[in-house]
């Protein structure tokens, strides 16, 4: 009986090796495990047996059912295994083909500029200080030590909406009202953004409405070699760490000692290129020491306080950061201009 | 201000400084050198030339022949076209091999037959911009004056050999429009001394007095704080020397008669306006300075006749104007070819009134630009005097003895106290004071030590910029260098930075719009003043702002609402084929409660939105679908979520102007008050309006916010997740087409009460199946209580409750 059992495995996984589709392999079990079966067929002569062969065949019996149902099992996956496959192989798409996008605008990139540049000052101990775009001529020329018929005033073309009311051509009245409204507290460090209007022709370079940043410290002992500490770490947080500055003397009003700032141009790294009319710098910043008339007219001691102040041009820094050719074109909102900038 | 360096040479030596260096220091010094500017525009082997003779040439008509004797080994034959050529004269020879501006280079020619060994030059030829020079020299060839010796290069004789540095000054530096105060700051920066015109050795005056001739009044002292005059006789009018012209070309200025380019050479000199009159012309030689009469007039050089107004400073003979004070003079007592006897003013007057009446009269000159900018008193008599002394050496001009001048005025040099200590705590420096003194010098200060560390600084009168302790640590700074000024740390405590809650929140609207979608554009805040009118005022006054002399009618008045440029930034996209848009702005708009401006207008921050065309690109697995007044409401819906504001908000269709009556809204926010605040409106735009502008579909909302800013919350409040199983009916029911959808909410939730967890619209149509003014809603509704699981009754009659509430209520025929 044990050989019949023998023969039995042999045929039965050789049979079994060969199945090559799902219902082949049913046909073979039910051939070789099922109720009439050729395993049970041979098992029904157990009777016949003795006492001590029972259990030895029965043993053999059962390991004849393992190995063939674990050869079913394993054909069964395999089988499993492949449709799967195949099913998920007729479900591939195309990759290539595009997405369905996320909705996504964007920041105006005169605004990005700004916001760049207040987390880098607010991050430095800075505030941030508004006012209006419509200023008094007190504000916007005479507190900041350009009174009437000043000579200076030549310098910035305004335009005005009665002999005392103008859109200011500066974001520096902020600073005064700032000054006022600290009522002579210090320290004072803001930051002033905003639009600012100069009667100006519109060309690839000037624009009649533009934005602003300028900025004011006033503490006890304020230096010119904190202005170019302050300016340094900012132009280095902005345009690189192997930015330089360089401070010219200049005029304003409202400074004294005055300087322009040049940086490193932006695209050569100082070696000198168009952009930078091969001079390898850039100049970005109007600064000083704020002017003691202006401190007094700010409600502060100049023998007590001292402070500084520079400004710069967004669109300026905007033009030098992405490389624009035209000013105009962050007014003119057209869309393909700037979805380019609607991104990190 | 032009600064020939051949000319600035005569005050301080230049020797082994190259332009461009000077260039270079002189703008780290603080005024920065535009240019540089080579008089010689490439011009090579011209020299002089003496024209031997002149004949006809035989075969053409225009043209001649001439010999010239440029001091070659032998004279040369050179055809010539000019008109103006003749023998005698001295010219400009261009030798065979020179070469000429443009690259032309001088060949040996047959020209009609003749033989040519060379060109004679125009001065347009050599490179001179023809606009600086004399009239008679526009035309033809140059011909040089005869003390010139042949064979002399030219570029010698013309002063070519010339580096021009334009400077450009900021308006405090004023010192620098003259070659002396321009001497004195390149002195300062090279550390070299300045040499004046020895003025006392070149001015001889003739025992006659002039007071016996002239006299002066000022009737209007505050205008005019010293006015001086010299009288001289027996000028001869004529060309001035050559190389006076050469200067005054090197300057921009051009050349007239001897008598003016001394004037004009004496102003560029020393920075002081000059003007000499025809003495003959002044009644009785008396000067009176004084102000215009109301109606007075008056014809200037320039023939034109001028209206004079009270503010205007005039110079008078005592009987009639003479000249525009500081400005220009008068045609009346013009200096002409003519004139023998002159009367020479040199004076200080007011530069806010010279000012205003350049403005006014939109005569701006060298001489008015001096004057606004203050003049140097210190420079009124020698500026008088070096004139003085150059008419008697170049126009056989007599100077008579003296000054003649209301009373003399003394020149005071102003001091300043400076603290050593606080120079370099100002600074963040550790100068020595053996360093300040030594710049003080080179700047020609004189200053002594008063007391321990205390500097008393003089301050010469050609510095009228410098007038307290600052301005002199300016000065320090900037010689001893910009960047030699260390960088340093503020020191103290350091403070905390951030944005206050508007800005903040202004930032994160940004965000929440741009992460949505929207595209952020900035337009212009000046408008047509046709816009100001179309859209609702969101706040009290609803005058627009007007600009007093606006730079086009396009823009000539402040926005009172973004809209309009929003809908031309719509148009300009359409018109670049770009149909789809989701745009916001956040800017300001104005308006003011008076017509006539006497306080600062309201400025109010808006946020405007507009939407049009398609949502969805077209795509293989996507259709585009035409954006809708939902798309619109969609987008506050989520705004006013985000800020916490949705229970606060409600939308009235109450047909806000400028939209489309049945397609918009005004938005109420009720405050903590209960009070219900006007904040925005949406919808879409007018249809006419869309079409005036080639426009459709057109979706615009504005929105205040201010009110957004105060309401806002960021208190975040969590809710137990719910434990017990919702219960979901749906209803739909038919009513009138008027019932508002949003009534019907309310009612439901009334009626409902506390187990009515929440309820959506989940469809709305129409159709001739329903009657005519029908309209079908359903609603989906979702009961659950938070403690127990909802028994069917309790649900049933909640439920029921609802359906008779919209049945009474609205007539609501229930659909089964």
């Amino acid at each position: 009986m044990k050989e019949k059992l023998e023969a039995l495995r042999q045929e039965a996984l050789d049979q079994l090796q060969g199945v090559e589709d799902v219902q082949k392999l049913n046909d073979l079990r039910v051939k070789y495990l099922g109720k009439k079966g050729a395993l049970t067929e041979i098992l029904r002569g157990m009777g016949a047996l003795s006492a001590e062969e029972r259990p030895v065949i029965g043993q053999v019996g059962n390991e004849v059912r393992g190995a063939i149902e674990a050869l079913i099992e394993s054909k069964q996956d395999a089988f499993q295994k492949a449709e799967t496959e195949q099913r998920l192989q007729a479900e591939k798409v195309d990759v290539t083909l595009p997405g369905r996008k996320m909705a996504q605008g964007g920041v105006h990139p005169l605004n990005k500029v700004i916001e760049e540049i207040e987390e880098i000052f607010i991050g430095m101990g800075y505030h941030i200080a508004e006012g209006p775009e419509v200023e008094t001529d007190y504000y916007n020329f005479e507190a900041l030590n350009l009174p009437k018929n000043h000579p200076a005033r030549d310098m910035q073309d305004t335009f005005y909406i009665t002999e005392e009311l103008l859109m200011r051509t500066q974001t520096s009245p902020v600073q005064i009202r700032t000054m006022e409204k600290m009522e002579g507290e210090v320290p004072v460090k803001i930051i002033c953004p905003g639009k600012v209007y100069r009667r100006d022709d519109d060309d690839a370079t000037h624009s009649f409405q533009f934005n602003q940043i300028e900025g004011l410290v006033i503490g006890e002992n304020i230096r010119m070699s904190d202005l170019k500490g302050t300016l340094l770490q900012f132009v280095q947080e902005m345009f690189g760490p192997n930015t330089q500055i360089r401070l010219r003397p200049s005029f304003f009003p409202f400074t004294e000692p005055s300087a322009e700032v040049d940086v490193t141009c932006v695209k050569c790294g100082g070696n000198g290129c168009r952009m930078c009319k091969q001079t390898g710098w850039l100049e970005i910043l109007g600064c000083g020491m704020v002017h003691p008339k202006v401190l007094e007219m700010g409600g502060y001691d100049p023998e007590k306080y001292s402070g500084f102040a520079f400004g710069m041009g967004v669109e300026r820094i905007a033009i030098l950061k992405y490389g624009i050719d035209d000013i105009r074109h962050f007014y003119s909102s057209d869309l393909a201009f700037l979805k380019q900038f609607a991104r990190m | 201000m032009k600064v020939s360096t051949e000319w600035l040479a005569d005050y301080v030596s230049l020797e082994n400084v190259a332009a461009e260096d000077l260039a270079e220091k002189i703008t780290r010094a603080g005024i920065e050198i535009d240019e540089i500017e080579n008089r010689n525009k490439g011009v090579t082997k011209v020299v002089v030339g003496y024209v031997k003779s002149k004949e006809k040439h035989p075969d053409a008509d225009k043209l001649n022949i001439c010999i010239v004797d440029a001091g070659q080994e032998e004279e040369l034959q050179i055809v010539c076209g000019a008109k103006n050529v003749d023998a005698g004269q001295k010219v400009p020879v261009a030798l065979v091999g020179a070469k000429l501006p443009g690259g032309l280079e001088i060949k040996k020619a047959k020209l009609r037959g003749a033989l040519s060994q060379g060109m004679i030059c125009s001065a347009k030829e050599l490179g001179m911009n023809d606009k600086l020079l004399p009239k008679e020299q526009q035309e033809g060839i140059l011909v040089l004056p005869e003390s010139v010796q042949i064979g002399t290069p030219i570029s010698q004789v013309l002063g070519l050999d010339d580096e021009v540095l334009e400077f450009d000054l900021t308006p405090n530096r004023s010192d620098c429009l003259s070659m002396i105060g321009a001497a004195y700051e390149v002195g300062a920066i090279l550390g070299r001394d300045v040499k004046l015109p020895d003025i006392e050795k070149e001015l001889v005056e003739v025992s006659d007095a002039a007071g016996d001739h002239i006299s002066v009044k000022i009737s209007s002292p505050e205008h005019c704080s010293h006015y001086a005059a010299r009288y001289i006789t027996g000028v001869k009018i004529g060309s001035s020397p050559l190389w006076m012209q050469n200067r005054l070309m090197a300057a921009g200025v051009r050349p007239i008669n001897n008598i003016v380019d001394i004037t004009n050479y004496v102003m560029l000199e020393y920075g002081q306006p000059l003007h000499a009159f025809d003495a003959d012309q002044l009644t009785n030689g008396a000067i009176d300075v004084r102000l215009a009469k109301e109606g007075e007039t008056m014809v200037t050089l320039d023939n034109q006749e001028r209206k004079l107004e009270p503010h205007m400073l005039l110079i008078t003979d005592g009987v009639k104007p003479v000249a525009l004070a500081g400005v220009m003079g008068g045609l009346n007592s013009e200096v002409t070819d003519n004139t023998v006897n002159i009367l020479l003013e040199s004076a200080k007057f007011d530069g806010g009134t010279v000012r205003k009446t350049s403005r006014q009269l939109g005569l701006r000159s060298e001489a008015s630009l001096r004057f606004e900018k203050e003049v140097d008193p210190g420079a009124v008599i020698p500026a008088l005097n070096r004139a003085a002394a150059l008419i008697s050496r170049y126009a056989a001009g007599t100077v008579h003895k003296g000054i003649v001048e209301s009373e003399p005025v003394s020149v005071e040099e102003k001091v300043i106290v400076l603290s050593f200590d606080k120079l370099n705590r100002f600074l963040g420096t550790e100068l020595s004071m053996l360093e300040v003194k030594t710049i003080f010098s080179r700047l020609h200060f004189s200053c002594a030590d008063t007391a321990q560390g205390i500097l008393e600084v003089r301050v010469p009168t050609r510095r009228g910029d410098i007038t307290s302790d600052v301005d002199l640590i300016e000065e320090i700074a900037r010689l001893y260098g910009y960047d030699n000024i260390p960088t340093t740390a503020i020191e103290g405590p350091t403070t905390p930075g951030a944005y206050t809650k508007p800005q903040a929140l202004r930032r994160d609207v940004r965000k929440l719009f741009t992460h949505g979608g929207w595209q952020e554009v900035i337009s212009y805040s000046f408008t047509h003043p046709d816009l100001t009118a179309l859209f609702p005022a969101l706040t009290e006054g609803s005058h627009a702002v007007k600009l007093a002399m606006p730079m086009s009618e396009e823009r000539s008045v402040l926005r009172t609402s973004v809209i309009p440029q929003l809908l031309d930034v719509a148009a300009y996209n359409a018109n670049r084929k770009q149909h789809d848009l989701a745009m916001f702005e956040m800017g300001n708009v104005f308006y003011s409660q008076e017509e006539q401006l006497t306080a600062q207008p309201k400025e109010i921050s808006v946020l405007t939105l507009l939407l049009c065309g398609s949502r969805g690109q077209k795509q293989w697995n996507q259709t585009p679908e035409k954006v809708d007044f939902f798309d619109l409401k969609g987008a506050l819906e989520t705004l006013f979520e985000y800020l916490g504001l949705q229970n606060s908000v409600s939308y009235v269709a109450n047909k806000p102007q400028g939209y489309h009556p049945g397609r918009s809204a005004s938005v109420y926010l009720t405050n903590d008050g209960g009070e219900q605040l006007l904040i925005g409106t949406l919808g879409q735009v007018h249809p006419q309006l869309q079409q005036d502008r080639g426009l459709s579909d057109m979706y615009t909302a504005e929105i205040l916010l201010q009110p957004l800013y105060d309401y806002a919350s960021k208190d975040i409040r969590y809710r137990e997740l719910p434990r017990f199983p919702a219960s979901e009916r749906d209803i739909a029911v038919v009513v009138e087409d008027s019932v508002e959808a949003g009534a019907m909410l309310s009612v439901i939730r009334e009626a409902a009460g506390e187990l009515l967890q929440s309820v959506q619209v989940f469809d709305v149509f129409t159709g001739s199946k329903l009657g005519e003014g029908k309209k079908s809603v359903a609603i989906a509704l979702v009961y659950r209580h938070n403690e127990r699981t909802l028994t069917d009754e309790e649900v049933s009659s909640a439920h029921a409750a609802v359906v008779s509430q919209l049945e009474q209520t609205f007539h609501a025929e229930l659909r089964k």
